[in-house]
């Protein structure tokens, strides 16, 4: 008990010393559409802490991505504050803040894998050999050494998917904003990359923002779930999930695991309902 | 095994050139001939399909051929008579035959197979000439109609230094200055048009209606305007050029997706990296495009301009010149010259083209 007690008063010790990474506070966002207003994003507020994995997850149409988007300066907010490192998600863009992994790979086809993920770098202006070095750490990092001179169309998906993380790592950004990233591969690859990421984000000690619409998928990676519900998008409950940072795939069979995913469930279909009484 | 049709048909054909009259002199040709065809029918209806019988059909089908050929000169006095047109058909049709068993064959070593791609348009243009070469002399069509191809090619022979004197003037200084000018101001045209949005819808309406004036009445004005030297030729190549390229650059540096534009705005990327790095790899296709069409236009707009006024050089000048003299076989020989021209150029930019977007799925391997 003792040890117990001391554990979790290092741990608060150490939650007091964590920033913010992400300050969201009363945000909205309004596209004007030929159908008139859409609320996309309604009164958002969210703070994130440097180290913490969390996932967006929602039914398509609540402004998860859109989210995700003007956090990265993708997409511009009608009125509200967002800070990201305490700039404005601008600036942050500008000093190269965070890495994107979108829905898709969207590796060049033009380019090998090394000389997409040398992409950034060059971008950025980092020297050759700086490049070939980052280059040949980071396909190690996604377990695809060997296969740098090989085209993305010569890949599988779950390769190209994981290039595209290397590529989004390559500059070695504290932030990582993962757009549903594994959404087009079937589940055992997708179990696998789970996997992975959990292993990556472990070793790597990076602020993860990473959406969903699949809720073992973020049970199991995230330490916190917000969960999301459509038209106007907006937090419906934001859920904490303290699995711990081992978590082998059985994990998913546990009383815990299950108790969380039953939460995330019930807030998904409350968030629902609620649309459903005022549509 | 079964027996194709076609094989049947020419056998039927050979038979009848051995025993129809052919007309002629009767020379040694003209008695060899019947036989040469027909064991070249009997082979591809008898023998079975191998290496070594389609060889043997290719060989014989062309010694037949030019057997036949050969005894063009006996038909002076007198028309061939029906044998000698059952063997000409008799030969076309197991040349057809021997070219589609030919495509058929399958080769496992990669040279081979290289090869045979190479022989079968190779085959099907040497068996156009020869029946152009049969038919024309055969029927005795007018040469001011058509002249056979040996004609045209010993005219070739006798002018080279004429032709390359025009060829030097129309293409390599009216076409290539003019194409080249005329790509890359509508490349640059292209990026300028794209930077600056109101241009888009002011410039590009204006490049549609020059690229609608006729050719035929755009070439005059410009001999007045840049004198009748290779100079008005090549302005009225970049004013035929400058429009493919411009629209088709403007679409191409449109097509990288929208995915491909955010990742390059998360790195913070400046206008003119997201440009070289994505946008202008993604518009090669497009790009290509219009050079390949631009390199027919040229050649087309420089001929067609020097029509209009020109010193008494340039393939055009000589083909209006000779077709007034009815000196047809210079014409085309022009044309030949032209059409190979044409078809290299198209050549070496499709070269190009594979090595610069080999990334495109139309050329994945």
């Amino acid at each position: 008990m003792a040890v117990v007690a001391l554990q979790q008063k290092t741990r608060a010790a150490a939650d007091l010393a964590r920033r913010n990474v992400i300050e969201v506070k009363d945000l909205s966002l309004v596209f004007q559409t030929s159908d008139g207003p859409v609320n996309a994003l309604s009164n958002i507020d969210l703070e994130v802490e440097a180290g913490e994995f969390v996932s967006f997850i929602g039914p398509s149409g609540c402004g998860k991505t859109t989210l995700l988007r003007v956090i990265a300066d993708l997409e511009q907010p009608t009125s509200g504050a967002i800070t990201v490192n305490g700039m404005s998600p601008s600036e942050a863009r500008e000093k190269r803040a965070y890495g994107y992994v979108f829905q898709a790979a969207a590796l060049y086809p033009w380019r090998t894998i090394s000389g997409n993920i040398s992409l950034p770098l060059e971008v950025m202006g980092i020297s050759k050999e700086e490049r070939r070095q980052r280059i040949a750490r980071n396909l190690e990092l996604v377990n695809l050494s060997g296969f740098e001179k090989k085209f993305p169309w010569q890949l599988s998906g779950g390769m190209q998917q994981r290039a595209s993380i290397a590529r989004a790592l390559s500059f070695d950004p504290d932030l990582l904003l993962m757009d549903e990233p594994f959404g087009a591969l079937d589940e055992i690859v997708r179990d696998h990359l789970n996997e992975q990421l959990l292993k990556l984000w472990a070793k790597t000690q990076k602020t993860v923002i990473f959406v969903t619409h699949s809720i073992p998928e973020a049970v199991f990676l995230s330490t916190k779930i917000v969960v999301m519900s459509p038209r106007p998008g907006r937090i419906h409950e934001i859920i904490d999930c303290d699995l711990g940072a081992e978590r082998p795939l059985d994990i998913r069979e546990t009383p815990k695991f299950l108790e969380i995913a039953h939460r995330v469930r019930e807030g998904l279909r409350h968030g629902h309902s609620y649309d459903e009484v005022h549509a | 095994m079964k027996r194709s049709p076609l094989a049947i048909l020419s056998l039927l054909l050979a038979l009848g050139g051995l025993i129809l009259p052919a007309g002629g002199d009767g020379g040694v040709l003209a008695q060899m001939a019947p036989t040469v065809i027909f064991v070249a029918a009997a082979v591809a209806v008898f023998v079975a399909r191998s290496t070594f019988s389609l060889v043997a059909l290719l060989l014989l089908v062309h010694v037949g051929a030019f057997m036949l050929l050969g005894m063009l000169s006996s038909f002076a006095a007198a028309p061939p008579l029906l044998g000698y047109w059952c063997m000409v058909v008799a030969a076309w049709l197991l040349a057809w035959l021997a070219v589609q068993r030919l495509a058929e064959f399958t080769v496992t070593s990669r040279q081979l197979q290289k090869l045979v791609n190479l022989a079968l348009p190779l085959l099907f243009g040497a068996w156009l000439l020869i029946l152009w070469e049969l038919v024309v002399r055969g029927f005795g069509v007018p040469t001011i109609l058509l002249p056979p191809p040996s004609m045209i090619a010993s005219r070739i022979a006798a002018s080279v230094p004429t032709l390359w004197a025009d060829f030097q003037q129309t293409y390599l200084k009216a076409a290539l200055a003019g194409y080249a000018m005329g790509c890359g101001a509508g490349f640059v045209a292209a990026i300028i048009v794209d930077r600056v949005p109101f241009l888009r819808n002011g410039l590009l309406p204006i490049g549609n209606l020059v690229a609608a004036l006729p050719v035929v009445g755009i070439a005059p004005i410009m001999v007045m305007w840049f004198g009748s030297y290779w100079q008005s030729k090549a302005a009225v190549v970049v004013i035929m050029t400058f429009f493919p390229m411009l629209v088709n650059t403007v679409a191409g540096l449109a097509a990288s997706g929208a995915m491909e534009r955010d990742l390059m705005r998360t790195y913070g990327s400046s206008y003119w990296q997201t440009l070289v790095k994505l946008r202008l790899p993604a518009a090669m296709p497009f790009i290509f495009n219009a050079l390949k069409i631009n390199s027919t236009l040229a050649l087309i707009g420089a001929i067609v301009a020097e029509f209009f006024g020109s010193p008494i050089v340039g393939m055009g000048f000589r083909i209006s010149a000779e077709v007034g003299r009815m000196n047809v076989d210079m014409v085309w020989a022009e044309i030949f010259v032209a059409a190979l021209a044409g078809s290299l150029s198209y050549g070496l930019i499709t070269l190009v083209e594979r090595a610069v977007t080999f990334w495109h799925p139309s050329y994945r391997t």
